[in-house]
């Protein structure tokens, strides 16, 4: 590792990186990797240390990677490697349930093959994402990594920024990014408020393993507590579960050993699977939406849950996040290549008028979602049956539906329409 | 102090002064040039790697070539050229931009050689370049025919000048002088003159005129729904920008 600021000058400025970026979770190594691949120089700051990150055993989590994303992992040349670990998700299911009443007829089919770009998206465990990003992290000479390191203080003084690390350092910088969390340590300092709110449920998620092979479907079920995704993990036999579900019911069934959890997880979805048990361990997180009023400062970028936390429905916090990555990255480099000023006051506005819109219409769309298919009212639960055998049966729509799901719609950054930044 | 000899008329110069001190505000008086900046330096930065044979991803592609930016302000063109290596000659006809522009560049920590003084004056004394800048100049000058003459001899043979400026039709007194100047109030009224904007053919005359040979034109198109400029083959109709060689 690699601890010392290149002796290099540069360009016309004695910093000692063009980009220091706040976290090294995945959207931090990410947009570290997009701009040192463009030639800049980059400190990845991560306060965990690399073997709290590197994990050699499944630990339960996996993400729903978008197409978007995947041609992102493309663009920075990791998808080959990790194509061969991951699921493509060849169809979504989603279904209205009650527990007790077993899975009602499917409400909503989702085929890839009505998509001409292919899977749907692909299901990724944390560990083979997190494990690509160290290695290329490590081969890439522009990046460097530090972690178990805290960004401490961050002051913007004229045309950069000083940045105060837990080791006492002081280093500068054009531009600092902010991809520390939805405690945000960057946000806070500088002074960027929140707003947001909890909603009473939490999502319990695990990994479980099946008799019958799930041949790449994903399923939605939406209870009345909250919604159930099944999402289908390599090589077949192996699914993801998230698990929505009011606080105080989550609260108890997370409280129950594995085998009384398993026994109140199996009506929830039927035999389709047939026998099932835990693959990993069992994690709970409370949902809540929490959103940053602005996502750019004085020399400070925003991205992912710093700027917007969502909650883990379809796995879209991951893609919103790197969708953030995808454009700060074009909007920096662009930047760069005109000879502009990347931490200047007009080059942040480009990146949030670009991503602001975006991310709070999808948040807030996520969160309308939830409501309404988290409802028992007879009313709601017959519109919402009618609306989405509406969007069923009209393939236009359908269609449209997907490509939202896919993350293929809208202005997307060059780096998630299969091009070079 | 006035430079001797000038093309530049004194009222001209008078009022760019008296907006000199906001030049570095993205949200200032000066908003308007800073939205425009990123297509300007777009089609400067792509004419100049391509003439020059750069490649724009490389750490610092303009290292080596002498840039002078002609009615550089408070250095909105300069200290892009200068963070991608190159030597550069800021030359403005307003003394008040000179400081102005001086003490960013220092901000900035680049190397930027401001100067009160004319294009003609420039010329007078010899000096050449690999690149003229010359951007929202020549409608503001009182003999363009004079002052492209001057930046010919500025170009060293085989440099490249690029020039933008305003189409003179209906649709441009619409959009620069109601729309900019009153409407919207981007601009002090009576910063331009309708008469003195020049349609791209007299344009490519004058250039030729003065010894200079056309190769590239391209129309900045304002859209005013996603509230940003672009460039476009077709559309000349208000600001546009063209590249010309010295043979």
């Amino acid at each position: 590792m690699d601890r010392t600021a290149p002796a290099h000058i540069l360009r016309g400025m004695n910093r000692d990186y063009e980009v220091i970026i706040a976290g090294g979770g995945l959207n931090g190594p990410a947009l570290g990797l997009a701009l040192a691949g463009a030639g800049l120089s980059v400190l990845v700051v991560d306060a965990q240390p690399a073997r709290a990150r590197a994990k050699a055993e499944f630990d339960g989590r996996a993400y729903a990677l978008a197409l978007a994303s995947r041609r992102l992992l493309e663009g920075l040349g990791l998808w080959d490697r990790l194509e061969p670990l991951s699921q493509p998700i060849r169809q979504i299911k989603a279904s209205d349930g009650r527990p007790g009443e077993g899975a009602a007829p499917f409400l909503l089919h989702f085929d890839s093959a009505e998509l001409e770009e292919g899977a749907m998206g692909h299901m990724l465990e944390d560990r083979h994402l997190y494990a690509a990003f160290a290695d290329a992290m490590a081969a890439q000479p522009g990046l460097t990594h530090l972690p178990a390191t805290e960004v401490t203080g961050q002051e913007p003084e004229g045309t950069g920024i000083a940045v105060t690390l837990s080791d006492g350092r002081r280093l500068t910088a054009a531009l600092l990014a902010g991809c520390d969390g939805r405690a945000s340590g960057t946000a806070a300092r500088a002074g960027i408020r929140r707003t947001g709110w909890g909603y009473d449920q939490t999502a319990l998620v695990c990994a479980i393993r099946h008799e019958l092979p799930h041949e790449g479907t994903a399923h939605q079920f939406f209870m009345p507590g909250g919604p159930l995704a099944i999402l289908p993990l390599p090589p077949g036999d192996r699914s993801s579960i998230v698990w929505s579900e009011e606080a105080g019911a989550a609260a108890r069934i997370a409280a129950l050993g594995d085998d009384a959890f398993l026994d109140v997880l199996r009506p929830r979805f039927g035999d389709f699977l047939g026998r099932i048990e835990l693959a990993g361990p069992r994690f709970s997180y409370p949902l809540s939406l929490s959103l940053a009023e602005s996502y750019v400062a004085p020399r400070l970028a925003l991205v992912g849950d710093a700027a917007h936390g969502v909650h883990p429905i379809a796995g879209q916090g991951l893609n919103l996040g790197l969708r953030d990555v995808a454009a700060l990255a074009e909007v920096v480099v662009d930047a760069r290549r005109r000879g502009e000023d990347i931490g200047a006051v007009d080059v942040l506005a480009r990146y949030q008028s670009w991503r602001r819109f975006d991310a709070t219409a999808l948040a807030l769309g996520m969160d309308a979602v939830n409501r309404l298919f988290s409802n028992d009212n007879p009313i709601l639960r017959a519109g919402r049956d009618l609306g989405l055998g509406v969007v069923n049966a009209v393939p236009g729509l359908r269609r449209r539906f997907m490509r939202q799901a896919a993350g293929l719609s809208g202005p997307l950054p060059r780096l998630m329409a299969g091009r070079a930044l | 102090m006035r430079p001797e000899h000038s093309t530049v008329d004194p009222a001209e110069i008078a009022k760019f002064e008296a907006m000199a001190a906001e030049w570095w505000d993205p949200n200032g008086k000066f908003k308007p040039l800073h939205m425009l900046n990123p297509v300007r330096l777009d089609y400067i930065t792509t004419q100049i790697a391509t003439e020059f044979n750069r490649t724009l991803t490389a750490e610092r592609p303009f290292t080596g070539l002498r840039i002078l930016d002609i009615g550089c302000g408070g250095g909105l063109l300069s200290e892009p050229m200068a963070r991608l290596g190159a030597i550069v000659v800021g030359a403005d006809a307003a003394a008040r931009n000179i400081p102005i522009a001086r003490i960013h560049a220092e901000q900035s920590g680049l190397t930027v050689d401001y100067r009160h003084t004319t294009a003609e004056d420039l010329a007078a004394a010899g000096e050449v370049f690999d690149v003229v800048l010359n951007m929202e100049v020549v409608e503001h000058v009182p003999d363009p025919a004079e002052f492209l003459t001057a930046c010919r001899h500025l170009l060293r043979p085989g440099g490249l000048m690029i020039c933008s400026t305003l189409n003179r039709n209906p649709k441009s007194f619409a959009m620069a002088i109601v729309g900019a100047e009153y409407v919207m109030r981007w601009l002090p009224k009576g910063t331009h003159e309708w008469s003195k904007f020049i349609t791209p053919d007299e344009l490519y005359a004058l250039l030729e005129g003065a010894g200079l040979r056309p190769v590239d034109r391209k129309g900045m198109v304002f859209n005013p729904l996603t509230w940003s400029w672009r460039l476009s083959d077709r559309d000349l109709s208000v600001n546009y920008v063209t590249a010309s060689l010295r043979p």
